[in-house]
């Protein structure tokens, strides 16, 4: 299941079904605490500035990249995924299907929900490539 | 020498798409007040998505603590990435929150001369003011930008004038608590 969200993050669940509760609800459930993880973990930290990069349970692992201009991208993945294969899957993700596909698409409003049916082929094109990689 | 060719071509063809656009603005808007805020504003909206081409492409990247750091980083990867220069910062006040960007080169500018009509007034490159401060302002940073001399315009130099106005704080989006 592909989806993306109003504030400019994408979440990926990439293996199990979906959950029980609207998309919609979903973003606004995930997007909040990661809003307050991120709080919470650069209060906490010893380190000037640290952020938030994924938390696991024993079922998943979600990870969260994040740009200096505030785009998050979240993905859900098995709990053994290495936190660098992660960051370096969703930076790439970012670099070339992001940027390529959403950003430099001029009718696309970031500001909401990212309906283009290209931009979320790619997506699934690029995290299933990735996925027979590992 | 087919990599050299196909850049050249590629960047006169926007020096001209650039210059047409110009032109047409002049002639549809009339008054060069009215040109340099669409410049202005044109360049705000390609800023705000050329920071994420920038920010994806230059990974080393990292949050910036001084104004400083933003001046370098805008003019030896910024500006380089996009049009080929690196301008030089000069000036700097005081406080250490404004600075000259100083243009040595400008692409935009290649073929063109400004018309008597508006060269006292049209800032031909105004695009590049917007530009920057829609960039800054997706990590964070209000500055104001403006251009203070222009070759173009028979000044000796063609500068943008860079000030550092505050830090935008990151607030939740509405309807969320």
């Amino acid at each position: 299941v592909v989806s993306t969200q109003s504030t400019g993050s994408s979440g990926i669940n990439a293996e199990y079904g979906e959950t029980d509760m609207s998309q919609d609800e979903e973003f606004k459930l995930v997007y909040g605490m990661l809003y307050s993880l991120k709080s919470f973990v650069s209060r906490i930290s010893p380190a000037t500035s640290d952020s938030f990069q994924s938390y696991s349970t024993n079922n998943y692992k979600m990870s969260m990249y994040e740009t200096p201009s505030g785009c998050k991208f979240v993905m859900n993945t098995a709990v053994e995924w290495s936190p660098q294969a992660v960051s370096e899957i969703l930076h790439s993700l970012y670099k070339e299907v992001y940027v390529e596909f959403a950003v430099k698409n001029p009718l696309l409003n970031l500001q909401e929900t990212i309906e283009s049916e290209l931009f979320k082929s790619k997506i699934e094109t690029f995290i299933n490539t990735r996925i027979r990689e590992m | 020498v087919g990599t050299e060719a196909v850049v050249s071509t590629q960047s006169t063809g926007f020096t001209l798409t650039y210059g047409l656009y110009g032109c047409s603005a002049s002639q549809r808007l009339r008054q060069s007040d009215e040109v340099n805020k669409q410049l202005d504003k044109m360049g705000y909206n390609i800023g705000v998505r050329m920071i994420e081409d920038f920010l994806a492409h230059t990974p080393s990247a990292k949050r910036c603590t001084q104004f400083e750091e933003v001046a370098d980083v805008i003019c030896k990867q910024g500006f380089r990435m996009f049009l080929g220069i690196v301008p030089e910062v000069r000036n700097w006040n005081a406080a250490k929150d404004e600075f000259t960007l100083l243009l040595t080169e400008n692409p935009l500018s290649e073929f063109v001369e400004l018309p008597p009509n508006c060269a006292d007034s049209l800032w031909y490159s105004n695009i590049i003011c917007g530009v920057i401060r829609g960039a800054l302002e997706m990590i964070q940073m209000e500055v104001k930008c403006t251009f203070i001399g222009d070759t173009l315009r028979g000044s000796d130099s063609t500068e943008i004038r860079v000030k550092f106005v505050k830090i935008l704080e990151d607030s939740l989006p509405a309807g969320e608590d």
